[in-house]
C-alpha cells in the first residue's frame, strides 16, 4: 500500500501487489458494514424454508427424495447462495449516475476489478456468520448433519467460487445497460426470476418435468446453484461436464461484458462530476 | 378528521403517482416481473400437486388462493410499505423528521402513507385475479357474508403486515442501518406462499405467533374457501388490532429517543 512500484518490476508481481492492496482496502471498507452483512446472510434463508416444505410433502417420496437427500441438498444450496451473492448492478448504477465512476476510470486498472474484489472481500466477512448459522441449525436439528469427503469439499469450494464468478460476469454484462438507461437496476429484478426458479433454489431440478428441466439446464442458472450444491451434498453429478459448461458460460459472458464495456464507455457522460 | 385525513392522503398520492409516471419503462419491467414470478410460483406449486398428491391437505384451488393473497400483499408492500418506510432511515439520518413532527398531522400516518408507488399495482391486480380463479374453480359459492369475512381477513392481514414492517422500520431511530432488517422480514414472509399446514408442527407454531404468516395468507384464503371458524376470525382481528396498537405505542416510545441530527 502506498508504495510506487517501478515499472521494471515484472508484471505478475505487479498484479499481485495491485490485487493485494485492492483486497485489503475493500476488506476494510466492507468490515464497516458487518451489521448489514449479518442481515444479508439472514435473508438468504429461502432454501431452508423450502427444505421444510419438501420434507413434509408427499410428492418427495415419488421422486425418491429421502430426508437425508433433501436436507443435504437444500443446506448446500443455502451455503452456495451465501457465497454467490452479487449486487454489482445496484452499486454500478449508483456510481454511474453520481459520476463516481470518473475517478475509477483514471486509474490504470479496469473498474471491473474493484467491484469484483469488493464482492470477494464481503464473502470473507460472511464466513464466520455462515458457520454460526450452520452450527445453530445442526444443534437444533442434528439429523441434518452430513460430512462430505475432503475431495468433495475442495471441489465444491472451487465450484462455488466459479459459480460466483459466472454470476458476477452475468450481472456485470447487464450492468453495462446503465450506460444507456437510468434505471438499469430494475433489470436485476428480472434477472432474479430465472435465478429463483431455474437454478434449483426452490426445488431440486429432478422434480421438474423433463421439458422444463431441459430449458433450465440450457441456461447458466443451474450451474450457479444446483451444480455446486450437488457436489457439496455428495450427490451423483457429472463433475467434469459441469465444470466445462460453467467455463463455457463464463467465457461467453466475459466476452459479452468486454464488448458492452467498450461500447458503453463511449456513452458515459460523467453525470454529477 | 377522517375526511381531512383522506383528502390529504389523496393529494399526497396523486402527486407521487405523477412523479413516478416519469419512469414509464418501469411499468413494463413490473408487468414482466409479475408474470415471471407468478408463472414460476405456479410451476413450483404444481410440482407438489403432480400425480394426485397435495400440499398439507389443501386442494389445488385453495393453494392457488393462498398464492393470490401472497401476491396481493406483495403488491401492497411495493405500493406503500417499501417506498414509505424505507425513507424513515434518511429522515432520521438527516434530521428531516423534525419537519414531519412539526406538522399538524399524525406523524405515524405521515411517515407510513406519504407516498404511493403505482408499480405494485400489477401485483395487486394479479393477486385479486388469482384469488378469484381459486374461488371460482373450487365451485365455492361465495355468499355475501363470506365475502365480507374474506374481505375483513384481508384487511386484518394487511394491518398485521403493516405493523410488523413499521415496528422494524421505526427501530432505525436507534440503529440507523436497520433497513436491511426489513429485507430479512420480507425474505421470511416468502414462506407465506404456501399454506401453513405444509410446514412441520414446530414451524407452524413459529409462523402463527412469532412471524404470523398463518394470519397473513392462510387465514384469508381459508375465508375465501368458506372454511374458517369464528374463533380464527376473532383471533385474526384481535391480533391485527393488538399489533396496530403496539406499533403506535412503539413509535411514540421510539420518538423519545430521537435526537434530531444535524439541526
Amino acid at each position: 500500500m502506498g508504495r510506487i512500484l517501478p515499472s521494471s518490476v515484472n508484471s505478475i508481481k505487479r498484479y499481485f501487489y495491485i490485487f493485494r492492496s485492492l483486497f485489503i482496502s475493500q476488506y476494510a471498507l466492507m468490515i464497516e458494514y458487518r451489521a448489514e452483512i449479518v442481515l444479508w446472510a439472514l435473508s438468504g434463508i429461502l432454501p431452508l424454508i423450502m427444505l421444510t416444505i419438501w420434507k413434509e410433502a408427499d410428492i418427495s417420496k415419488e421422486f425418491g427424495f429421502n430426508h437425508k437427500w433433501l436436507s443435504s441438498y437444500f443446506i448446500s444450496a443455502f451455503i452456495v447462495r451465501q457465497f454467490t451473492a452479487v449486487w454489482v448492478m445496484v452499486i454500478f448504477e449508483k456510481d454511474n449516475i453520481e459520476g463516481k465512476l470518473s475517478p475509477y476510470l483514471l486509474q490504470p486498472i479496469n473498474p471491473f476489478w474493484r467491484y469484483y474484489i469488493s464482492h470477494i472481500a464481503e464473502q470473507f466477512i460472511r464466513i464466520p456468520f455462515v458457520f454460526i448459522m450452520l452450527l445453530l441449525l445442526f444443534v437444533l436439528e442434528p439429523s441434518f448433519f452430513w460430512s462430505p469427503s475432503l475431495i468433495r469439499i475442495i471441489l465444491a469450494i472451487i465450484a462455488i467460487f466459479s459459480a460466483f464468478t459466472l454470476r458476477f460476469l452475468i450481472h456485470w454484462f447487464f450492468s453495462m445497460l446503465c450506460f444507456w438507461t437510468d434505471r438499469a437496476s430494475s433489470i436485476e429484478r428480472l434477472l432474479m426470476i430465472p435465478y429463483l426458479f431455474l437454478s434449483g433454489l426452490v426445488a431440486p431440478l429432478e422434480a421438474f418435468p423433463p421439458v422444463i428441466r431441459f430449458v433450465a439446464l440450457s441456461t447458466p442458472f443451474p450451474y450457479i446453484l444446483s451444480f455446486p450444491s450437488k457436489i457439496l451434498s455428495g450427490q451423483d453429478v457429472n463433475i467434469i461436464n459441469g465444470y466445462l459448461v460453467m467455463f463455457i458460460w463464463m467465457l461467453i459472458f466475459l466476452l459479452l461484458g468486454r464488448v458492452a464495456w467498450k461500447f458503453g464507455l463511449r456513452k458515459y457522460s460523467g453525470m454529477g462530476a | 378528521m377522517n375526511l381531512r385525513f383522506l383528502s390529504i392522503i389523496g393529494v399526497f398520492w396523486s402527486k407521487s403517482i405523477l412523479a413516478e409516471i416519469e419512469y414509464r419503462v418501469n411499468l413494463i419491467v413490473e408487468i414482466f416481473s409479475v408474470i415471471g414470478n407468478l408463472s414460476g410460483s405456479i410451476l413450483i406449486l404444481s410440482l407438489f400437486y403432480s400425480n394426485g398428491n397435495n400440499l398439507g391437505g389443501w386442494t389445488w384451488n385453495a393453494s392457488l388462493t393462498v398464492l393470490g393473497v401472497y401476491t396481493l400483499l406483495e403488491g401492497f408492500t411495493t405500493c406503500i410499505l417499501q417506498p414509505n418506510l424505507s425513507r424513515i432511515v434518511s429522515h432520521i439520518q438527516q434530521g428531516t423528521l423534525d419537519f414531519i413532527l412539526l406538522k399538524p398531522f399524525n406523524s405515524q400516518l405521515w411517515v407510513s402513507f406519504r407516498i404511493f408507488s403505482p408499480w405494485g399495482l400489477p401485483s395487486v391486480v394479479s393477486g385479486i385475479i388469482l384469488i378469484s380463479i381459486g374461488i371460482h374453480s373450487s365451485n365455492e359459492v361465495l355468499s355475501f357474508n363470506s365475502f365480507l369475512i374474506c374481505f375483513l381477513m384481508l384487511i386484518s392481514s394487511i394491518l398485521i403486515l403493516y405493523s410488523l414492517w413499521f415496528v422494524i422500520a421505526s427501530t432505525s431511530i436507534w440503529f440507523v442501518r436497520v433497513w436491511n432488517a426489513n429485507e430479512v422480514l420480507r425474505s421470511t414472509l416468502v414462506a407465506g406462499r404456501y399454506p401453513l399446514s405444509a410446514y412441520p408442527d414446530s414451524l407452524r407454531r413459529f409462523f402463527t405467533f412469532i412471524i404470523p404468516i398463518g394470519f397473513l395468507t392462510t387465514v384469508p384464503a381459508q375465508a375465501a374457501m368458506n372454511s374458517v371458524s369464528i374463533g380464527v376470525i376473532l383471533a385474526s382481528c384481535a391480533f391485527a388490532l393488538l399489533l396496530l396498537w403496539i406499533s403506535n405505542r412503539f413509535w411514540l416510545f421510539a420518538l423519545r429517543f430521537y435526537t434530531s441530527a444535524s439541526s
